[in-house]
């Protein structure tokens, strides 16, 4: 395992990114940090500019407007980074499929600024918090 | 202002509407040509203080119809400005946003989804549709193919 | 956007780290105060209306609840309403009473997580953690009657999916003591500590002349005086039944705004009691056959404000046309209003003091006043914090009481 990967994995910096979503799987990552889940427990931290995330939270179906925009924080990220698509939406645009302003979803924008990048998916609409700890987890245990 | 009331100084406005259609008792429905519309909000907005609450533009066969939604808080009636816009090359209609600065946006987005000019609008760009949506291609017609 | 190339221009957004959604402001500044105020939305717009257009009757409940996550009770209930306005369906009276229980349970983790919201804006982040951690209990309630913490999914023409099972009652009525309690305690501790009064009074007002012909709708139409509430003006579900009463405040601030939301948290536990108490038997859903041409409105108070959606049906199995006004729509550009003539530091406050909802909204965008001066979140979120500190000092600290806690 490159030094990289390892110091990766530890203490997690975050940074959200809301790409068109309903709000809700928003809702649940900002409960994350909140006394019943307290994800900052073990470092996991969301941080304001991606300049200093190691990992990137992107949720909703990613709309023409906010294409441009999701490819502009990934390239401003340090390498290597980790991708989660949180929700239904993240994922596979879910219920918005084939609406004119949808050009998601996710790993489709990010593929195309860096075919080799690490994305994770965390299905569910929304995902409950623990899907989501448990979604980083396994994708931090596999790297 | 109680429903006999509203009903009472609605018909003051008769001369500029097509007809007046009420469904139940708390929906009622002003038909009027597009030209008109402007003096039939001006008319209910100011003169009988109803809320302004939103507009909806809409895609009929022969023609654009834009409703404006209103609402008698105390009865809890929804009153409807339904302007026809008959000429479907160059659709437009005068702005309300001069005397109700709450249409502002939505008069911008029915320009955005069906192309529908505003006149005398104070701030007209593009709300809704991303920087770099083409021109002239307006999502909610009925003829827009993706 | 204006091309004031000589006066700063501040950026807020699109992507900041509070406010979960994007949304991008330009605020013009003269010093520290406001002139101007810009609004690009876009990001959030999906593009709902249309969709709609391609879906049936029975499967537009499920999309509408995604318009925003938290509001997802509100929509699909509005929309309901509308649809069975145009087919003259009466659904029965259990399925009414279980639609209010929904909805004034959204309103109370709904208004609780605003209270955290705002406690944060200001760094005040003990309440941020009470009220979210309070609002936990009434997410579990939820998702034991509906089977999911939001989206509850939970209606249908004509009635109700899922039913509350009798023996959850109990439960439900033991938790909503708990939150009674802690929200009491939170209230409290909110009205009486005299550091919010001096930092939440006189900011961010609204006046009833704004708020009238920026038409806004819920607590921050109430918080200007203006007592209008759809499930009081044109009843739905079952609150023509219940005894409760609107809530509102006149001086049309970020404070009065935070009173409206923190008592109506009261009137909601009340009105969930009543509703159990008072819930008929039988069944929870009536057959829908065929959906007549015509056309219906339908509106349901939203925590943030009324919602409204109009239905045109030619009388296929699809809408021809289905228009959303969310809430947020309307009360967004008062910002117009409540923020020009402000101190900078004022803003981050006042924009979170209606609650926005840019998913409900369909969207604010990214800067290109390349030449302009350009702060970003942070430094908002600083100013907001550093005045905060600098009340703090002048009117000394407040006691805190353990017993309280």
């Amino acid at each position: 395992m490159s030094w990289k990967i390892w110091s990766l994995k530890k203490s997690v910096w975050v940074f959200h990114v809301n790409t068109g979503a309903c709000n809700n799987c928003d809702i649940e990552i900002v409960n994350l940090l909140t006394p019943r889940y307290d994800v900052e427990r073990f470092g996991i931290k969301l941080v304001g500019s991606p300049r200093h995330a190691d990992a990137l939270l992107v949720t909703g179906v990613v709309t023409a407007q906010a294409a441009p925009r999701l490819r502009e924080l990934y390239r401003q990220t340090s390498k290597p980074c980790v991708v989660f698509a949180m929700g239904a939406c993240a994922c596979q645009t879910g219920i918005f499929n084939g609406a004119y302003h949808v050009v998601g979803p996710v790993d489709k924008i990010i593929r195309e600024v860096d075919p080799n990048a690490i994305i994770a998916y965390v299905p569910g609409c929304p995902p409950k918090p623990e899907a989501m700890i448990s979604g980083v987890v396994k994708a931090l245990s596999i790297l | 202002m109680n429903q006999e009331e509203l009903n009472n100084r609605l018909s003051e406005i008769k001369d500029k509407l097509i007809n007046i259609e009420q469904t139940k008792d708390s929906r009622i429905f002003l038909l009027c040509e597009a030209e008109n519309s402007f003096a039939v909000s001006k008319f209910l907005f100011e003169d009988l203080a109803l809320r302004f609450m939103i507009a909806t533009g809409i895609d009929s066969e022969d023609c654009f119809e834009i409703l404006y939604h209103f609402s008698n808080d105390g009865t809890g009636c929804v009153v409807t400005v339904k302007a026809f816009i008959r000429d479907r090359e160059n659709p437009s209609i005068e702005s309300i946003t001069p005397f109700i600065p709450a249409a502002e946006w939505i008069e911008r987005e029915i320009y955005d989804i069906l192309g529908i000019e505003i006149k005398n609008h104070p701030n007209m760009r593009r709300l809704i549709l991303a920087d770099d949506w083409p021109e002239g291609v307006y999502p909610l017609r009925k003829d827009f193919k993706r | 956007m204006k091309e004031s190339v000589n006066k700063p221009i501040l950026a807020v957004g699109p992507f900041h780290p509070l406010q979960e959604e994007m949304e991008y402001f330009q605020l013009t500044v003269d010093g520290e105060i406001v002139t101007d105020i810009d609004v690009r939305i876009s990001y959030n717009h999906r593009g709902i209306e249309r969709l709609s257009e391609t879906l049936q009757y029975d499967q537009i409940p499920f999309l509408v609840s995604r318009i925003c996550g938290i509001c997802s009770a509100s929509h699909p209930l509005a929309y309901i309403n509308a649809v069975e306005e145009i087919a003259g369906i009466t659904p029965p009276d259990r399925a009414l009473y279980v639609r209010t229980i929904i909805n004034e349970l959204e309103r109370i983790h709904s208004h609780l997580l605003w209270v955290g919201l705002g406690g944060h804006f200001i760094g005040y982040d003990t309440v941020f953690m009470w009220a979210w951690k309070y609002r936990e209990p009434v997410l579990d309630l939820l998702e034991a009657i509906t089977g999911n913490r939001n989206n509850y999914g939970n209606v249908k023409v004509g009635g109700c999916r899922e039913d509350i099972p009798n023996e959850l009652i109990p439960k439900i009525l033991k938790e909503l003591d708990l939150v009674e309690k802690k929200t009491d305690m939170l209230t409290k501790a909110i009205l009486d500590d005299p550091v919010l009064h001096v930092r939440l009074k006189g900011v961010g007002t609204l006046s009833k002349e704004d708020a009238i012909s920026y038409a806004v709708t819920g607590p921050t139409a109430r918080g200007s005086g203006i007592a209008i509430d759809v499930r009081h003006d044109d009843p739905y579900a079952a609150y023509a039944d219940l005894d409760w009463k609107v809530i509102t405040q006149t001086e049309g601030d970020v404070f009065a705004k935070a009173v409206v939301r923190l008592l109506e948290i009261f009137e909601s536990i009340k009105m969930v009691r009543q509703a159990l108490k008072k819930l008929p038997d039988g069944p929870i859903a009536v057959e829908v056959k065929e959906i007549p041409p015509g056309e219906g409105f339908g509106r349901a108070e939203a925590p943030r404000g009324e919602t409204f959606h109009y239905i045109r049906s030619d009388g296929g199995n699809r809408p021809v046309r289905h228009k959303v006004r969310a809430p947020s729509y309307v009360n967004v550009p008062s910002f117009k209003a409540s923020c020009i003539g402000q101190h900078i530091a004022d803003v981050t406050l006042t924009l979170a003091a209606v609650d926005p909802c840019y998913s409900c909204t369909e969207r604010l965008a990214v800067v290109d006043g390349r030449k302009n001066v350009v702060h970003d979140y942070d430094a908002l979120l600083r100013l907001s914090r550093e005045k905060t500190a600098r009340i703090k000092k002048e009117i000394g600290v407040p006691e805190i009481k353990l017993e309280d806690f």
